[in-house]
């Protein structure tokens, strides 16, 4: 499990939707441009990482009930993107790092609280 | 026999509009959720759909969704106009796609809709007519096999 504001401050993210709950935890986190991906292989409650800043990451993520999105490089959506997630509740960041190191620092984290380390 | 119905709704989908995308399917999703359906019942039609929705604004001119409930099973058939498939065989192999780039951008077109579909259906059929149009029909049944 990893919370919310665990990833906030792993990834020095910026928070992009007003009110998001910081305790949620996700017990699984996925990574992907592909939306098909997404729909495919994501499970019900992940974290979403994804390069892509528009749209259909929202409605992919209503349809396949992902809990919340990092996007990576820094990206955002634009305005109507960011009122339709939070119409729709669902949580978005924005981080400055690329997705490698993203995901890296996130697998360390959840390494690290298995005592893998 | 299959039971009759006691919800349907037809819902149209426009090819090429992208910005509506996902519309179709959402609203499927909210439908069986206020009929009280389960999570992953819910979940499994509403990936099959906006697969199904995706496929008709990135390839046909005009379709249409149509949902059909029962109490034990959701249907959905996806009817479009538009250029069908030639090869069915080929364009339900996972990963084989005639998407263009512009489709790709938006984070869809790898080929993974049609075996996505299946794999949420607990019946899935396609027939589709080259030149004419392709039809979609997907039942999934409340505790259905799914993941």
């Amino acid at each position: 499990m990893i919370r919310l504001k665990d990833v906030v401050a792993l990834l020095n993210a910026e928070i992009l939707t007003k009110d998001a709950p910081l305790d949620i935890e996700f017990p699984k986190v996925f990574a992907s441009d592909l939306m098909s991906d997404v729909l495919a292989s994501a499970e019900p409650g992940s974290l979403l990482l994804t390069g892509l800043a528009n749209a259909h990451v929202i409605s992919t993520c209503s349809v396949a009930d992902l809990a919340a999105v990092v996007f990576v490089l820094g990206k955002r959506p634009g305005p109507d993107v960011v009122a339709e997630a939070c119409a729709q509740r669902l949580p978005l960041i924005s981080t400055p790092l690329t997705m490698f190191e993203a995901c890296s620092r996130i697998a360390a984290f959840r390494e690290g609280k298995r005592g893998g380390r | 026999m299959a039971a009759e119905p006691v919800f349907e709704q037809e819902l149209p989908v426009k090819g090429g509009d992208f910005r509506r995308a996902g519309a179709a399917a959402c609203k499927i999703k909210a439908l069986l959720k206020d009929m009280g359906f389960d999570q992953k019942t819910m979940r499994r039609a509403a990936i099959a759909s906006y697969e199904a929705e995706m496929n008709i604004i990135m390839f046909a001119e005009e379709g249409c969704l149509s949902l059909a409930v029962t109490p034990r099973e959701v249907r959905i058939t996806a009817d479009d106009r538009g250029p069908g498939i030639q090869d069915i065989e080929l364009a339900m192999t996972e990963g084989y796609s005639t998407a263009t780039r512009e489709m790709r951008e938006l984070g869809f077109g790898a080929g993974m809709g049609l075996p996505n579909i299946k794999k949420n259906s607990d019946v899935f059929r396609i027939d589709s007519k080259p030149g004419r149009g392709t039809r979609l029909e997907i039942i999934i049944r409340v505790n259905g096999r799914g993941e």
